[in-house]
């Protein structure tokens, strides 16, 4: 691999210009280097995400494990709105094959919303499949937190709640309201999140 | 003895083709395909036919990777098996028919049946050049991220030929460590797993597909919560995932609901053909030998191939990028004295003109040390700050650094000196 080699010495000799310009350090050759001390590569690109988070004040994580950052709760409370007030509570959880793999979002609480079931399982395009590696951890929470302000009728995954939304948005506002304080809705029992 | 000379014009031949003509020596080249040290990692589709090429070819010192065991569904493709080796390993028994068929004093073949992870550094380091015909997204990273390390911290060049099909389509490409475009600079070039949006699989099923992944991803938690996790391996578990999709499939009236198209869908089984891995594991063989003969030009750096339509090659260099993860900032060594802590450390490197920080977070594998943002991990981290570098990492630990400012994020490998005291503090 002779064009291997002559591309390594080059880049050695420029190594050694650029050590020499510098103050002196020890030299401590071919130190070894631990194995399994590399931080991966997920969790490289989770840490760049997180740092690089600008989010609005109605959202806000919370780390119940501090020494991972594959896993976290996250806090939304509307300013305005349908849903505004509530204390939406969420798990969010990212595995080592992130961001090929979106992050898994999921809704704690039992919930009236169009979008999210009774399950806790949300309807958010870039949360599947719209997912790209090029998207970051905000814009997730950014759609999110959008979806609470404009839930969105035409992908229901409550149909109940997507129906009435259409047909009557008076009686959706006193539905989810009444839901909200934890309560019944077409026999259906809603957390109390207010 | 096996004879070789079909190889030696290629060899022999010294010229405008040659990479660096002037310092070709044909005696090297020829002696090379005996020296070569080349790891293959997976022994599946690609591998089987990436080591029967390498061996055909001529290199004798060959080490295969895989955890897998053999399943009867891959005994239509990958050749090295026959029906008694099911549930052997792969690696194991692909080693052991290549030394059988290329006669055990011609060749030196080891198997390691286990995964990539469990091997350590210094085994990798040993290798001139590593080959990986792996359909795990998350092997070939690390692979390739452990590679872009080894060519930093030991300044030591593997060249990396990662090869990978799917149906009709695949790709190879050459990856010259901390030279090149690495495959995380490339990663959102690869085919996305198909994922169906849930509101349709909730609510408007129309494919096979649809009933499936609402089985999978909807009911088995309602059936069984959050306690029992789903494992495509168990045959119970494909059972129920079967009989709950095609129960729904029937409310929907829709077609095609088999359990071999639910092992398909719950496991993100790829389409795999032997003719499309010949191709790509041919491709990624002869870079190999260019690579480690010197005999001609290699791949710079990335072939596709598509079938779908037609047919259709298209060879392009992939630009490294700038930003990216692994290698955008390859990780340097840096020197700490013991006495100092994490407080003092930050302050140390916001003083380094080069890195140009104003507000770093630092974490190691084993989670955040020191994170400036977001609040809630500031006010968990921030204890840190006063603690001993030395307490919270271990010698010669990688650390990263992020920072709004910083387009990339800056790894450093920390050795800490014997210096105990502050001398400030005397
Ligand atoms: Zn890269």
């Amino acid at each position: 691999m002779l064009k291997i080699r002559q591309l390594q010495k080059k880049r050695q000799e420029e190594e050694e210009e650029a050590a020499k310009s510098q103050s002196p350090t020890p030299t401590r050759d071919s130190t070894p280097v631990n194995k399994n001390s590399k931080v991966s590569a997920a969790q490289l690109r989770i840490q760049k995400d997180i740092t690089e988070l600008d989010l609005p004040p109605s959202i806000k994580l919370t780390f119940p494990q501090p020494s991972s950052l594959f896993e976290f709760d996250l806090k939304l409370i509307p300013n305005s709105g349908y849903y505004k007030n509530g204390k939406f509570q969420f798990k969010c959880e990212i595995n080592s094959n992130f961001p090929i793999e979106p992050p898994k979002i999921k809704c704690l609480n039992k919930i009236y919303h169009p979008n999210i079931d009774l399950q806790g399982n949300i309807c958010l395009n870039i949360l599947r499949e719209d997912w790209s590696p090029v998207l970051s951890l905000n814009s997730i929470f950014i759609g999110l937190n959008f979806l609470f302000l404009e839930p969105n009728p035409n992908d229901p995954l409550n149909k109940e709640a997507a129906n009435c939304l259409v047909k009557d948005k008076k009686q959706f506002e006193k539905n989810v309201n009444n839901s909200m304080k934890g309560g019944y809705i077409d026999g259906v029992y809603y957390d109390r999140v207010i | 003895m096996r004879d070789h000379s079909s190889v030696i014009p290629l060899l022999k031949t010294i010229g405008p083709f040659n990479e660096v003509a002037d310092d070709y020596n044909y005696q090297s080249a020829w002696d090379r395909l005996s020296t070569s040290k080349i790891l293959v990692i997976g022994a599946g589709g690609l591998g089987c036919e990436i080591l029967k090429n390498l061996a055909l070819t001529g290199f004798k010192n060959i080490h295969v990777i895989d955890m897998d065991t053999i399943d009867l569904s891959n005994l239509n493709r990958q050749f090295l098996f026959r029906h008694k080796d099911i549930g052997k390993s792969k690696s194991e028994i692909a080693a052991n028919f290549i030394k059988q068929r290329i006669g055990e004093d011609n060749i030196n073949i080891i198997p390691f049946f286990g995964k990539i992870q469990d091997k350590s550094i210094e085994f990798y380091s040993q290798f001139d050049l590593v080959i990986s015909g792996l359909d795990s997204i998350e092997a070939r990273r690390w692979i390739n991220a452990t590679l872009v390390n080894l060519s930093s911290s030991n300044n030591k060049i593997i060249p990396l030929i990662d090869g990978g099909t799917e149906g009709f389509r695949g790709q190879s490409r050459v990856i010259i460590p901390s030279f090149t475009s690495c495959f995380e600079c490339t990663l959102d070039l690869m085919s996305q797993k198909i994922t169906y949006p849930v509101c349709t699989i909730a609510n408007t099923p129309r494919l096979p597909e649809h009933c499936i992944e609402w089985a999978h991803l909807i009911q088995w938690n309602i059936e069984f919560g959050s306690t029992k996790k789903f494992d495509a391996d168990i045959p119970q578990h494909i059972q129920w995932m079967y009989e709950t999709a095609l129960n729904r499939a029937k409310i929907f009236k829709i077609e095609g609901v088999t359990k071999q198209l639910t092992l398909g869908v719950c496991k993100n089984i790829i389409p795999a053909i032997a003719s499309t891995n010949s191709i790509i594991a041919a491709s990624c063989c002869n870079e190999a030998f260019k690579l480690l003969t010197d005999s001609n030009p290699y791949l710079n750096n990335y072939m596709s191939y598509s079938g779908d339509y037609s047919i259709y090659t298209y060879t392009f260099e992939n630009n490294k990028r700038s930003n990216c993860s692994v290698c955008g900032s390859l990780p340097k060594k840096i020197y700490v004295e013991s006495y100092k802590t994490l407080q003092q450390f930050i302050e140390d490197i916001k003083d380094k003109q080069e890195i140009q920080i104003k507000n770093p977070s630092i974490s190691s594998i084993s989670g955040p040390l020191y994170m400036s943002s977001p609040t809630e991990l500031q006010k968990i981290t921030k204890n840190n700050l006063s603690k001993k570098l030395n307490k919270l990492i271990s010698n010669g630990d990688e650390i990263v650094i992020t920072d709004v400012n910083l387009p990339i994020s800056l790894r450093l490998i920390v050795y800490f000196t014997s210096d105990e005291k502050d001398p400030e503090l005397n």
